[in-house]
């Protein structure tokens, strides 16, 4: 096991990282500082269960990881956060005819495996999830990125599994668009 | 049967990543599915976002920032 100053200096560089992280899942810059301190705090505390395993930054995430869910908890129970209505829904059906039919059919993507080895094509996904509406990212990062099943993040944010459902599909759909727009269509 | 629109497959394929679907509603989509490259492209592209977005956790994406 490392000496604990070790320890702390490696975990104070992975900071910017968790503190990332946590924003793209709160929106609130307060709430991520707050949830990355409690984490390095529990991941001081339990230096000892990480012994022995390999990546200290996987390790970390997944303290951390829990610390949201619990701040994304305390979040859901404070009027805050504004509802994102349905209005938002007539911007989104500019994809789609009124019968229902592509507008503008997909286009296939090109080597979509590629990207995932590229730092650059994250950074466009960043920043494809930092334009959706706050809560529709919420529902959509504690699905895909937390991996919650949809009766819990039902249950966190304090929505209808039907209200879930259709902001998951809206954050799919806007995102697909998004990366079209500035990954895989330039 | 009535066939889906694209608008409803879509909707479809993205409720299919979290819930399991009903067994109409899997043949009816199959059935769009299989006359429609758009609607294709985009439940493979869906899927696509799932795998990304997981990476997330795993790449530093911003060290240099
Ligand atoms: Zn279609």
């Amino acid at each position: 096991m490392p000496a604990p100053d070790d320890f702390r200096s490696q975990l104070e560089t992975l900071r910017p990282y968790l503190l990332r992280y946590a924003g793209l899942q709160l929106r609130d810059a307060a709430a991520a500082e707050d949830c990355v301190q409690e984490a390095l705090l529990a991941a001081l505390a339990g230096q000892a269960s990480f012994a022995g395993r390999s990546n200290l930054r996987t390790w970390l995430t997944g303290i951390l990881k829990h610390k949201i869910v619990d701040a994304i908890r305390r979040q859901a129970r404070e009027p805050a956060l504004p509802q994102e209505g349905e209005d938002a829904a007539d911007e989104f059906d500019a994809l789609f005819r009124r019968n229902g039919h592509w507008a503008e059919r997909p286009a296939g993507w090109d080597d979509p495996d590629g990207a995932l080895e590229q730092a650059q094509f994250f950074r466009a996904l960043e920043q494809c999830l930092e334009r959706l509406p706050a809560r529709t990212a919420q529902a959509f990062m504690m699905r895909e990125h937390l991996g919650l099943e949809t009766p819990e993040i039902c249950k966190e944010l304090g929505i209808t599994p039907t209200h879930c459902w259709v902001m998951l599909y809206r954050a799919r759909m806007t995102l697909r668009e998004c990366l079209q727009q500035t990954w895989f269509g330039r | 049967m009535r066939l889906l629109t694209c608008k409803e497959t879509t909707r479809l394929v993205s409720q299919g990543l979290d819930r399991e679907l009903a067994f109409g509603e899997r043949v009816a989509l199959r059935l769009h599915l299989a006359i429609c490259i758009g609607c294709r492209r985009a439940g493979r592209q869906m899927r696509y976002l799932r795998q990304a977005v997981r990476k997330l956790a795993v790449v530093d994406v911003r060290s240099s920032r």
